[in-house]
């Protein structure tokens, strides 16, 4: 019983880790809440509900194609509505990322209609597989896989590429590193782009784990990625993936628990907590306070 | 008198009318997000659930006592600042935007509670009943809305205000300067959830029926959507967003599924081309003084002067 609702955790977590890591990664950068990403994460699953109902692909030939046009849709925002206010101050750029993020859900609901979207039957072959007691879904295991190679591909990226150097740079010192040769817009375009290639991922498996794909999905899942991102300490990389799995576990242990009703809260909750007796976060940095 | 007022207001188109009030409630609440988020600079994404905490409280005040609506409506705002106050005082030490996503962790929780309580009718909703009051809903909220701007100018003129402006500028260099910092933060927030609860008050018995779900996080986004539109800090400035946003959706009625996508298209585009607000940078006095044809004494300049963000 304990195992099965760990692992149930374990798979809502890494979607929620999936999301967060777009917030955290923006935000080390530019120190913007970019409220968009819970859009993208919704684009990312109609676009994979698209290409595996009516193209008929394979699923994850669309999750990769709903990736790739994510990552366009993120630079193309992050060009529109975030880089003229680059100057401004930081709550501009906010209302920015909400007119952004109302436009797109709205487009959503004009475009797919207000209800509910399922994946079709035979995108991906669900069995449950006995192990110690616990019942495990091939789907649990796809949602946690896909969601462990992502997240070392990023680390990958971020630790040992050139343009990860870059992203390190930028995000400890914005003018400095541009003052180094960095082109600074081009890696902020490319933080964007694993972002929201990232959060499409997510969108694709929590679409097929609920097996429900609609305009507004995008609002809690971004409020509670975003959660999760600031619980493990924002612009942390392996904070984000921590506290979107205690999110999950936590909301899981919850929901078994008979709290179902607090659902949404649970997660909340659990962020004020810890946030009022560690102010940045589970592995945030301490924030030296300047004169 | 009441009778008379009513007739008065009978002239008037009703969905006029309606508009009206949606503007004058729209006024009150972003004034008060701009008493915490413009003028102390501590940015808040919760405003929604202190105007949940009002509606509810002035419901069931008019449901289950006989109080006159304008003492309702005072004790509701008390309520919803001593609310705001608990939730403020622990969380008030974080900065930014750890305090944002609190003050929205806390709307989220706020919501879900009420959704859960046998008191609140859970997630049916409750019909409000007419306030006790002769007054025409319009000309109550007028009222208030006049009240408001009256309290929350003296506020930004005072030695409160001032500190408050300094908290915003720096809040090191204040603390150096001899502000308790934490005490005028925990102020600012009584008296934004004040203005908020008192906002709610009048929405529960203007709409008459009052759901947790109305009062989620983007109506908390409305809200500061109105005071940055307006220019941050700046009262006429949050007049004018609150007015602008609250008739918004109601001129965009045309288009009626482009609605939405217009309006956030339309935030953007402001951000990019003013993004310091409709009023930010323009100084409401000098600009009145010079209309009537007096030149604006320099003292007076100083009194208005905008800490910049």
């Amino acid at each position: 019983m304990l195992f099965q609702q760990l692992i149930n955790g374990v798979a809502l977590g890494s979607t929620y880790a999936l999301i967060a890591l777009g917030y955290t990664m923006v935000y080390g950068i530019i120190t913007l809440i970019n409220f968009a990403h819970g859009e993208i994460f919704m684009a990312g699953a109609f676009i994979g509900l698209l290409m595996v109902s009516v193209f008929k692909l394979n699923f994850f030939v669309a999750m990769i194609i709903a990736m790739v046009f994510c990552m366009v849709l993120g630079v193309v925002i992050e060009r529109i509505a975030y880089r003229p206010l680059r100057k401004s101050s930081r709550l501009s750029a906010l209302i920015s990322a909400i007119g952004v993020s109302i436009f797109l859900s709205t487009l959503a609901q004009m475009i797919f209609g207000a209800d509910a979207k399922g994946f079709p039957e035979n995108a991906f072959p669900v069995q449950q597989i006995h192990v110690g007691g616990a019942d495990i879904s091939t789907l649990q295991l796809l949602i946690i896989g896909v969601s462990a190679s992502l997240m070392i591909a990023l680390e990958f990226i971020v630790q040992k590429t050139k343009i990860g150097k870059a992203m390190r740079a930028t995000s400890e010192d914005y003018n400095t590193a541009a003052l180094m040769g960095i082109n600074v817009n081009m890696v902020i375009s490319f933080t964007f782009a694993i972002g929201s290639a990232l959060a499409a991922a997510g969108g694709v498996l929590v679409g097929l784990l609920y097996n429900a794909v609609s305009f507004n999905m995008g609002l809690m899942a971004g409020l509670k990625a975003f959660a999760a991102a600031v619980l493990g300490g924002i612009g942390s990389i392996p904070g984000a993936m921590l506290g979107g799995l205690l999110l999950g576990v936590t909301e899981v242990f919850g929901v078994a628990a008979g709290y179902s009703s607090y659902r949404d809260a649970i997660a909340f909750a659990i962020l004020v907590l810890v946030l009022l007796v560690r102010p940045t976060g589970l592995m945030g940095r301490k924030i030296q306070k300047k004169v | 008198m009441g009778e008379a007022l009513q007739a008065l207001l009978g002239n008037i188109n009703p969905y006029l009318l309606q508009i009206i009030v949606n503007i004058g409630i729209g006024i009150v609440l972003a004034l008060g997000l701009n008493v915490i988020t413009g003028l102390t600079g501590q940015l808040s994404l919760g405003h929604a659930a202190f105007m949940s905490v009002g509606a509810f409280s002035s419901a069931l005040l008019t449901i289950h006592t006989g109080l006159p609506f304008s003492v309702n409506l005072l004790l509701t705002g008390i309520i919803t600042a001593g609310v705001g106050v608990v939730i403020g005082y622990p969380i008030l030490r974080l900065t930014g935007d750890y305090l944002a996503i609190c003050t929205l962790g806390f709307a989220e929780i706020v919501k879900v509670i009420f959704l859960n309580l046998d008191i609140t009718n859970k997630a049916l909703g409750l019909s409000v009943p007419p306030p006790h009051t002769t007054i025409p809903m319009p000309i109550m909220v007028w009222i208030v809305v006049i009240l408001t701007i009256i309290v929350v100018s003296f506020i930004h003129n005072s030695r409160f205000g001032r500190a408050l402006k300094a908290i915003c500028g720096d809040e090191i260099a204040a603390e150096a300067m001899g502000i308790n910092v934490a005490r005028y933060k925990v102020q600012s927030f009584a008296i934004g959830t004040f203005l908020a609860g008192v906002g709610g008050g009048l929405y529960a018995h203007f709409i008459s029926y009052i759901n947790p779900s109305d009062f989620g996080f983007l109506k908390s986004i409305d809200i500061l959507s109105m005071v940055v539109l307006g220019g941050l800090g700046s009262i006429p400035g949050s007049v004018i967003g609150a007015t602008i946003l609250s008739a918004a959706p109601e001129f965009l009625r045309f288009m009626a599924s482009y609605r939405m996508l217009v309006y956030g298209g339309l935030l953007v585009f402001m951000m990019i081309f003013r993004p310091n607000g409709l009023m930010g940078g323009i100084n409401f006095t000098e600009v009145v003084l010079r209309a009537i044809g007096r030149k604006p004494h320099m003292k007076e300049l100083m009194k208005h002067e905008k800490p910049e963000q």
